[in-house]
């Protein structure tokens, strides 16, 4: 695909754009503080950063989810296909093709399989047939278990569903929270292998959150990383790959190619740099 | 022993247990959605029953009239709770919850004694008065058109829920709000819905247990035989409620004839203490599922 090559800086590709945005929660808490990325339309983008440096705040002030836990935006903008987000309702986002697969998964535990895909048609405007092939082409484990409770699926399963639930929204981006998150190293990069593969076939734009930046790395075509709620450094993944403290610090590789002491790892910090 | 006896008595007890079913499937709405418990269920049902008297006999309106007005109004009440009372509630310790629809049942019987008294007052008829047999056993009229209205509408809900997707939207949505949030579905306007529609089945279960008892601002103790009618059912099933709901029915009855009218909630209670020893979460409802 083309667009995956295009450059993030060129406004009119970008089906995502967030600029300059702060979050506050409670009214008094700040957690991001001027942060900005776009995504290009029909490519792979990276979130990377530590724990606590506010990767799912960000993820949930773009789906409008943040309102659920006492946050909102308090400056800035976040446009999706050209049109802000901040006043549009969560429900309608997810239907204007904009879906967030959140961290943890959230599977509907006390419903099936089938009946957790049937909730993502609500996603879809018009068509609500339960066609459910494609998820099952893409996840063959969820086909046999169909019937099964979600809650009693495993980890990886799980994860499986929370992605074929996007699947059936057919949305133009996917938010994927931490899809990594409590899986085995082989699973992980199962799921990361459809994750490309849907990117690649279906075309759906990604924004993907990771604490496994090497596989992230893999599939993303742009990445940025963020500490404290901003971002600190971003670009192609090929450049940043080669990044010399992007190797040290997210991809734990020393300048010799191997893995250095942490006691001599430095708080990393650069000054924010602004996206134009 | 006396057969006709008994299956009279028996026939009476599941008509009974219509009513219940059906009170039951206004209070599991709540619960499916929106994780209440509405302790209230039974003075909305009596708020019902007043308003129905009040278009039918302070309007004189007729039953056509009367009877989807009621309808109408149960709903708004419902809409109105859920937007000024329950919603503003979302998130907060389930208890605090519970407690609040205890209060708003003590308001409503309030309300209700302030524009109608406190004595009990007799309903319009409206319902067929020809008696009824089912081969030599006699059936009371008001109490089979009861049962056939509950029971349908009963069953309407069991094969919506089973097979439109909203019956999904709303067990997602109990489920995991965030979630449902992100798979598109208007979380608010599930709890509004599922609010205003089991008022509204509060509402005509008021009418038909009023027509049938008579109405006072008490009847809505009623509410406390459902209980025990969904917690044996299962808070979450639909099915559990028509089935606890016309077994209780037919137990009271049963007990009531034999036992002697004081033994009556002695009996379901016991029932109730039993199943929920053997299965906590009722006997249709769902368990929680906790993986380790």
């Amino acid at each position: 695909m083309d667009a995956a090559a295009r450059s993030p800086e060129t406004a009119t590709s970008n089906i995502l754009e967030v600029r300059n945005i702060e979050v506050v929660f409670n009214h008094t808490v700040q957690v991001l503080r001027g942060l900005s990325l776009a995504v290009a339309a029909g490519s792979i983008t990276a979130l990377l950063g530590s724990n606590g440096a506010g990767k799912t705040t960000t993820m949930k002030a773009i789906s409008g989810l943040l309102g659920l836990e006492n946050g909102a935006v308090t400056g800035g903008e976040i446009l999706f296909n050209g049109a802000s987000t901040l006043n549009v309702k969560p429900h309608t986002l997810v239907r204007n093709g904009l879906f967030h697969v959140m961290e943890g998964r959230h599977v509907f535990e006390d419903l099936t399989v089938e009946e957790n895909l049937t909730a993502a048609t609500y996603a879809r405007t018009g068509a609500s047939a339960r066609d459910f092939d494609r998820v099952y082409d893409y996840f063959p484990r969820l086909k046999e278990r169909r019937k099964g409770l979600a809650g009693y699926l495993s980890g990886g399963e799980q994860q499986m569903l929370a992605i074929g639930r996007a699947l059936v929204a057919n949305p133009r981006i996917i938010l994927l929270d931490e899809p990594s998150l409590g899986l085995s190293p082989l699973l992980t990069e199962e799921i990361f292998t459809i994750i490309a593969r849907i990117n690649a076939e279906q075309g759906t734009s990604m924004l993907v959150v990771e604490q496994n930046a090497a596989m992230a790395f893999a599939v993303a075509t742009h990445a940025y990383i963020m500490e404290t709620g901003r971002i600190v450094i971003d670009g192609p993944t090929e450049r940043l790959a080669r990044d010399p403290d992007v190797r040290e610090f997210y991809l734990g590789i020393g300048e010799e190619g191997t893995s250095r002491d942490y006691r001599q790892v430095k708080h990393y910090k650069r000054r924010k740099r602004w996206l134009s | 022993m006396d057969w006709l006896f008994l299956t009279e008595v028996s026939l009476a007890g599941i008509g009974a247990g219509g009513l219940y079913a059906l009170t039951g499937l206004a209070f599991v709405l709540i619960y499916k959605a929106t994780r209440v418990v509405n302790l209230a269920i039974g003075e909305i049902l009596m708020v019902g029953a007043y308003v129905f008297f009040g278009f039918s006999a302070g309007l004189a309106l007729p039953f056509w009239l009367a009877a989807p007005g009621t309808l109408l109004v149960s709903g708004l009440l419902g809409a109105g709770i859920e937007r000024t009372l329950i919603r503003p509630m979302l998130g907060e310790n389930p208890i605090s919850i519970f407690m609040l629809t205890i209060g708003l049942g003590s308001i409503l019987v309030g309300l209700v004694e302030l524009v109608w008294g406190a004595n009990p007052l007799r309903l319009p008829e409206f319902m067929p008065t020809q008696p009824l047999f089912l081969g030599e056993a006699y059936v009371s009229p008001k109490v089979a058109t009861a049962f056939a209205v509950a029971s349908l509408v009963v069953t309407a809900f069991l094969i919506l829920f089973r097979f439109w997707r909203g019956g999904v939207a709303l067990r997602a949505t109990a489920s995991d709000q965030a979630a449902a949030y992100s798979m598109g579905i208007d979380v608010p306007k599930v709890f509004s819905l599922s609010w205003v529609i089991a008022c509204m089945t509060a509402g005509a279960a008021g009418m038909l247990v009023g027509a049938i008892g008579g109405i006072s601002p008490t009847m809505g103790v009623f509410g406390l035989s459902v209980l025990v009618v969904v917690i044996v059912g299962g808070l979450d099933s639909v099915l559990g409620a028509l089935i606890a709901g016309l077994a209780i029915g037919l137990l009271e009855a049963l007990a009531g004839a034999f036992l002697g009218g004081e033994y009556k909630t002695l009996t379901t209670f016991s029932l109730l203490v039993l199943v929920l020893m053997v299965r906590p979460h009722g006997l249709f409802g769902t368990h929680e599922i906790e993986r380790l």
